[in-house]
């Protein structure tokens, strides 16, 4: 494809389905979560904000490792992977979408949160007072107005994706075609001292990490200004 | 007065350091200032009223039960009413058209099955031209404007508003209050106006409600409580009763108006008025003096006979004394603000008959001068 | 990991400066799946001669690209044979220092299924996942793939193989039970008692010579030079064995 041998090119392609899946299930799950934060009052509101914030903190092999124990046999992992008859999410798409998830939540989290909270009381008051329920009012008033704020999770979410590789290391299996993404595959390059197609691969994320910080920053300033 | 045709609203409760303990009812039409100190508990109250606050209490507006003693409590998205803050909050995200919609009834996107109708609103209001702009494009007179049409389109029961003008200059003030005038005289709509301003009071409102520290210490008609000797505004500095009168004549050659108020008439310099029409007088303590005898001629035009009600010691110096118009004295009141030394002299007492002499009379402009 | 090891190198490095002169600082970095004998080697290093021998764990092809970067490495023990002499033949070591402390013994281990005839088990295939070691970073996955190849099980066993960027990542899955069995090196077996394991007889795979050689930064280091001497010595060799090492090829 596009000229390029198959062992760039495949992992190029899967690194940008896992991004992109993670993406999304990541806005689905990190809004809702990234709403209770921001208007909880309930007293562990702020330690479970810490737990989400872990895997920012958490060396990638340490939260690899217990991803590797939490998708395998003796974990939920093995139960739901039974559904099918399989022992294990380790070494499956699904699992490095799950893996995916957990360490980049606190990107997107974290944003989206700041965004709602931003929205404050008053417009919730006032579609209240405007016949809107509180579903209503969460569709049509905070995340149109939060918006800006989700836009900057995904990004964050979608790079930090693309550059995942401890996790991906720890419970991918480098398996060519299904689990093999550009990191482990640009570590499989410089293992066989293949410096060329590392460096391509390497080179390519980096100017695809320049992209994404430039758009970000570039969207984000024509957010705020239109919203002042 | 019965259950219906009134709003009843009864709220006990502490909110942080705040005590509330506060109750009134008022007439389902017209508009009920609701008035007081900075700090009094008049937003906690309106709050409570809207369910955007939920303390201990009765709210019934109009025979429906929108909290009770027994834990019942309607949602504020419940609620048919209307709520304008002191900044006008529009959505920032939606054109100002949208933002009037917003709150109107599902089936009707056109805002035109109501009542109250979007286009009436819109001319009502002056923002026809401002409909396809952007809330961020409004100046803060135009965005209030808006916040009340908002308000108004969602077809509510009742109206709250929360210092409306508060946040504007006086300009933009002098300019919007037509606006609220007009409503008030065209819709037939309940509202409860939150303000620290007498001259918004006097110009708007019928009823009052008098709050201080969290509870009420009045409720009634406007003038009924101006001239109060037991509470606080008939002691203020700038004291003054305001009132209704109908026109009877125009002197354009003196550029004078007459109007008749229940005990007698007034004089005020203004421009010709249709007769019949209702205008709002406002008359204050320090510009009415009293004679016991019919005075001689004087520069003052209006004297008019009237009876004490009360004397009140406002400081050392000075008194609030209570007359009330005609010889029967069964007119409006006046408040009159006199030396001690003068009251004595005069052996001013209650039930004695006086000339009430008003120097001053100030006129809300009719309806001809809103434009 | 290379980042935590780099860094420890350096504060290593700097507390050798302020150690007292008597006793000399050697910094050796050592193939993952060498890191238990290592350890016990170079306690009784610095309690026969003196010398500290300070350790460095990672993976043989990580260390030689540091190494090319001017590493602060004085010895390096690889998990291959490769890698040492790529040193030597690039002039990053000195030549004639470059001996085999150790042949890699590969085992078939799982935790799920009887691997005591390991031959039958990779051949019956009733199993969803093989866990090796990454051919390309490890030679113990490189002995693996001409294992399955000598028995002819390769090419039906390639889709249910799974990679783990090293020896320790290879053991980690199977340890875990993600993969039902995997190709790991005995000396990962020292001390464990679960599970089944089939001894890989040597003949099916090229040998796996573990080399160590002094580097050029260590030419003039006594500790380095002591600690290979060392590595040579019996006591040295007693402890290889037990870990499950072999010393010779008979």
């Amino acid at each position: 494809m596009l000229g390029m041998p198959d062992d760039i090119w495949v992992p190029i392609k899967l690194t940008i389905e896992l991004a992109t899946i993670s993406t999304l299930s990541l806005l689905v799950v990190a809004t809702p979560l990234a709403w209770w934060l921001a208007r909880s009052k309930a007293w562990f509101k702020e330690a479970a904000a810490a737990i989400v914030s872990l895997p920012m903190v958490l060396p990638p092999t340490v939260l690899g490792f217990y991803l590797l124990i939490a998708l395998g046999p003796d974990g939920p992992g093995g139960l739901i992977a039974s559904l099918w008859g399989a022992r294990t999410l380790a070494f499956t798409f699904t699992g490095l979408v799950i893996g995916s998830i957990l360490s980049s939540m606190p990107f997107v989290v974290q944003p989206i949160r700041n965004a709602f909270a931003a929205v404050g009381d008053r417009p919730l008051e006032v579609a209240s007072t405007l016949r809107a329920s509180p579903t209503r009012a969460f569709w049509t008033v905070a995340l149109p107005l939060a918006s800006p704020g989700l836009l900057t999770g995904a990004v964050l979410g979608f790079a930090h994706t693309v550059g995942e590789f401890g996790v991906i290391l720890m419970i991918g299996g480098n398996i060519p075609g299904r689990t093999r993404v550009m990191s482990t595959a640009i570590f499989d390059f410089v293992e066989t001292m293949r410096w060329r197609e590392a460096n391509l691969l390497a080179g390519g994320m980096v100017a695809f990490a320049f992209v994404v910080i430039l758009a970000m920053t570039l969207l984000e300033k024509r957010f705020t200004r239109a919203g002042a | 007065m019965t259950a219906s045709h009134a709003i009843r609203a009864e709220f006990r409760g502490t909110i942080g350091k705040f005590a509330l303990d506060a109750g009134f009812t008022a007439p389902a039409k017209g508009v009920t200032a609701l008035f007081g100190p900075s700090g009094c508990g008049k937003t906690t109250v309106l709050r409570c009223i809207a369910g955007l606050l939920r303390i201990n209490g009765v709210c019934e507006i109009d025979g429906e039960v929108w909290q009770d003693e027994n834990g019942a409590f309607l949602p504020t998205h419940k609620r048919p009413l209307g709520y304008v803050f002191q900044e006008a909050s529009l959505f920032q995200h939606l054109s100002v058209r949208r933002n009037l919609l917003f709150g109107a009834p599902r089936h009707d996107s056109s805002g035109s099955a109501g009542a109250i109708v979007f286009d009436e609103v819109v001319e009502l209001l002056g923002i026809t031209r401002l409909l396809d702009r952007s809330p961020r494009n409004l100046s803060g007179g135009e965005r209030q404007r808006v916040a009340i049409g908002r308000a108004l389109l969602s077809q509510p029961k009742l109206l709250l508003m929360d210092e409306p003008l508060s946040a504007l200059d006086r300009a933009t003030k002098n300019e919007i209050l037509p606006f609220l005038e007009r409503l008030r005289d065209h819709l037939n709509l309940p509202v409860v106006y939150i303000t620290h301003d007498i001259a918004e009071v006097e110009r708007l409102a019928d009823q009052m409600v008098l709050m201080e520290k969290g509870r009420v210490i009045g409720a009634g008609p406007l003038e009924d409580l101006q001239s109060d000797p037991s509470l606080p505004l008939a002691a203020a500095r700038d004291a003054a009763v305001s009132f209704n009168g109908i026109v009877q004549a125009s002197d354009e050659a003196y550029g004078l108006v007459t109007l008749k108020i229940r005990g007698g008439m007034l004089t005020a310099p203004a421009p010709p008025a249709p007769v019949g029409e209702r205008r709002r007088i406002r008359v204050i303590a320090s510009d009415v003096s009293l004679t016991r005898e019919p005075p001689a001629p004087s520069s003052i035009l209006n004297v008019l006979p009237a009876r004490v009600v009360s004397t009140k010691p406002v400081d050392s110096s000075e008194i609030i004394v209570v007359v009330a118009l005609g010889q029967d004295g069964a007119g409006a009141r006046l408040l009159s603000r006199v030396t001690r030394k003068a009251s004595e002299a005069l052996g001013l007492a209650e039930g004695m008959s006086v000339y009430a002499q008003v120097k001053a009379v100030a006129l809300a402009p009719g309806r001809g001068e809103l434009g | 990991m290379k980042l935590t090891a780099l860094a420890a190198a350096l504060v290593g490095f700097l507390t050798s400066l302020a150690a007292p002169v008597h006793a000399d600082v050697t910094h050796v970095a050592v193939a993952a799946n060498f890191t238990e004998p290592a350890k016990e080697i170079a306690a009784l290093f610095k309690q026969k001669t003196g010398h500290e021998a300070v350790l460095i764990f990672g993976a043989s092809g990580a260390f030689y690209t540091q190494i090319t970067h001017s590493a602060p490495f004085e010895v390096f023990l690889s998990a291959d044979a490769e890698r040492p002499k790529m040193a030597v033949d690039n002039g990053y070591a000195v030549p004639d220092t470059l001996f085999t402390y150790a042949i890699g013994k590969l085992v078939l281990w799982s935790r799920v299924i009887d691997v005591t005839n390991g031959e039958a088990a990779l051949k019956a295939g009733n199993f969803q996942k093989l866990s090796i070691a990454n051919p390309v970073a490890a030679p113990y996955g490189t002995a693996a793939v001409e294992t399955m190849k000598a028995l002819g099980v390769y090419d039906a066993l390639k889709p249910k193989i799974v990679q783990g960027n090293s020896i320790a990542q290879a053991f980690q899955f199977v340890d875990t039970r993600n993969a039902e069995l995997g190709f790991v090196a005995l000396s990962q077996l020292h001390g464990v008692t679960e599970g089944t394991r089939w001894e890989v007889p040597m003949k099916l795979h090229a040998p796996i010579f573990q080399d160590a050689v002094l580097l050029k930064t260590g030419a003039n280091s006594e500790a380095s030079k002591a600690f290979l001497a060392f590595l040579k010595g019996p006591e040295a060799r007693a402890i290889i064995a037990k870990f499950g090492y072999v010393l010779e090829l008979s």
